[in-house]
């Protein structure tokens, strides 16, 4: 469904990514992992069509949407939580959710949505997406805002950051839905997540390292600061 | 009421209850007027306003007073005098609506002074509206005054709607002990409108706090102040945040002033004008609107 072919991205003269070659399919779960500024976000931003690269081609099933504004792309059912959610003075949840589901939607659909990831409507419905609300708050509403939306193609960014254990695991539930008719890119520390992977994407220093299933995976990470096999790390 | 009447009162406030007390006000004279067992509206003698008497312990009755001119050329002053009795809970609904199709300029000037008895407590709405297809002006200045007596509280809604030339606001309040004053103020201009908006609030007895929310929009080349001085002479709380949206050649300037007369004022501000974050628009965007679209929402919200 979506292929990115030798994607190269570089800014002020410095090369941020490197002959990046990737394939997500629908009902399957890609995660990306790697150390802090090893390009994780650049890469999913070039899918968004958030930045362009440098150079290299992004194919979504089949056709060349390389050039395609940010908006053409969400319309073609590719989707994006971001890694840090954006605040609105006087947006409301409601409102985010709606312009999501493209209407004026029911309490019930709100409530349904909202619930998914573990938040009660009664209490959010109506709150403004500001900084009243806790990092944790945002980023699930973040993630609501995103799973509303029909999608072919669904990007989280680092969807576990800020959120407590016990609520992440319904959050591995909900990606595990959402596979049944959507491909998933998630970005991820957790590996929790790995688990339910079909594939794991080392990331460093703007190269893919490593590819591999969950069992291999284990191999050559040793923990969430670096990629060194045999780190003395935790 | 005409029907050229009834559309613009439609503009500015949405349903009046006729069950309740009103005042409507058109072309510089009381139209209609309704008094009720708890409040009374008395036309001052010099004929320059009315006195709104609201009486003791008066629990959540509705006051309408709204002004419509549709006359070019004219220049309306009103007095507006609101008496609120004790532990009393009122809506005040204010609201002036300028039709001007002529050439010259049609200006409203209305002076609304609140006195709040103690432990009163008024929610006071005020929406601004203009239209005209000439060159005619549409301007409107309200004073507003608040007195705000021990325990009193009372919050303020206004909203400039669209189409108002120009503007100059006053708000002006001293509030009491354990007073509690809340004004929430939107502006929106555009073409070659201009607004003023100026606030002076005394904290003048011990526990009483003020919160200022201001936020505009400016596109066009319209322009817009904001200059706002907050007296802390008290043991007292405020707050003041002023946000501006600026767009095309909107310009705006915000001066918020925050005066400590006491060593236990704990006042605060803040202030910020600029362009719409490229980060929202880009969020907005990965949720299917375009680039215009998105701005739209945002307004939208931010001046919900
Ligand atoms: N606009 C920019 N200008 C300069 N450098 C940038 C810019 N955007 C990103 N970078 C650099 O690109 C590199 C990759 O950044 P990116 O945000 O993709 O990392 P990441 O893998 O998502 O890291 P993290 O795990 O911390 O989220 C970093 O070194 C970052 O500093
Ligand atoms: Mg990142």
């Amino acid at each position: 469904m979506l292929e990115l072919i030798n994607i190269n991205y570089e800014i002020d003269g410095k090369k941020i990514l490197s002959n990046i070659n990737l394939k997500i399919d629908t009902k399957k779960i890609v995660i990306i992992t790697g150390p802090n500024g090893s390009g994780k976000s650049t890469l999913s931003k070039i899918i968004m069509g958030i930045i362009l690269p440098t150079s290299g081609k992004v194919l979504f099933n089949g056709v060349d949407i390389t050039n395609y504004s940010i908006d053409k792309r969400s319309k073609l059912g590719i989707s994006y939580a971001f890694q840090t959610p954006i605040r609105f003075k006087g947006m409301t949840v409601k409102d985010i959710i709606d312009i999501s589901l493209g209407e004026n939607s029911s309490i019930n659909k709100i409530s349904d949505i909202l619930n998914e990831v573990g938040l009660n409507y009664k209490e959010y419905i109506n709150r403004e997406l500001n900084d009243r609300l806790s990092g944790g708050e945002l980023k699930r509403i973040e993630i609501a805002s995103v799973i509303a939306k029909k999608s072919n193609l669904i990007i989280l960014d680092e969807p576990e950051a800020g959120i407590d254990l016990w609520s992440f695991n319904n959050l591995i539930n909900l990606f595990i839905k959402k596979k049944n008719d959507s491909g998933l890119l998630i970005i991820s520390h957790q590996q929790k997540l790995f688990k339910i992977a079909d594939e794991i994407i080392l990331l460093d220093s703007g190269k893919i390292k490593a590819r591999e299933s969950y069992i291999d995976i284990k191999n050559i990470i040793c923990c969430n600061k670096c990629v060194n096999k045999g780190c003395n790390h935790e | 009421m005409s029907n050229i009447d009834q559309n613009l009162l439609n503009k500015v406030i949405e349903n009046i209850d006729y069950n309740y007390a009103y005042n409507i006000r058109s072309n510089s004279r009381s139209i209609q007027r309704k008094i009720t067992d708890n409040v009374n509206i008395v036309s001052k003698e010099d004929n320059t306003g009315i006195d709104i008497y609201v009486q003791d312990n008066t629990k959540f009755e509705y006051i309408y007073i709204p002004v419509l001119i549709t006359e070019s050329g004219l220049t309306d002053i009103v007095y507006n005098d609101f008496h609120i009795g004790k532990n009393s809970n009122v809506y005040i609904v204010a609201g002036c609506a300028i039709k001007n199709n002529g050439k010259s300029k049609s200006e409203h000037n209305g002076i609304h002074r609140f006195y709040l008895e103690e432990g009163s407590v008024v929610h006071y709405i005020e929406n601004h509206y203009a239209e005209g297809h000439n060159h005619g002006s549409k301007i409107i200045n309200p004073i507003t005054e608040v007195y705000l007596k021990k325990d009193s509280f009372m919050d303020i809604k206004s909203v400039q709607i669209k189409g108002v030339n120009y503007t100059k606001r006053i708000t002006k309040g001293i509030l009491e002990d354990n007073s509690t004053l809340e004004i929430t103020e939107k502006i929106m201009t555009d073409g070659d409108e201009k607004a003023d908006t100026i606030f002076d609030i005394k904290l003048k007895g011990i526990d009483s706090s003020c919160n200022v929310i201001s936020r505009s929009y400016a596109t066009g080349s319209s322009k817009q102040r904001f200059k706002s001085s907050i007296y802390g002479n008290n043991k007292s709380y405020a707050h003041v945040e002023c946000d501006a949206i600026l767009m095309d050649k909107g310009r705006v300037e915000a001066i918020p002033r925050i005066i400590a007369n006491d060593v236990n004022a704990n006042l605060s501000h803040e202030a910020s004008i600029g362009k719409i974050a490229k980060d929202q628009l880009i969020k907005l965007m990965t949720l299917g609107l375009t680039e215009k679209e998105a701005e739209k929402e945002i307004i939208k919200g931010f001046l919900k």
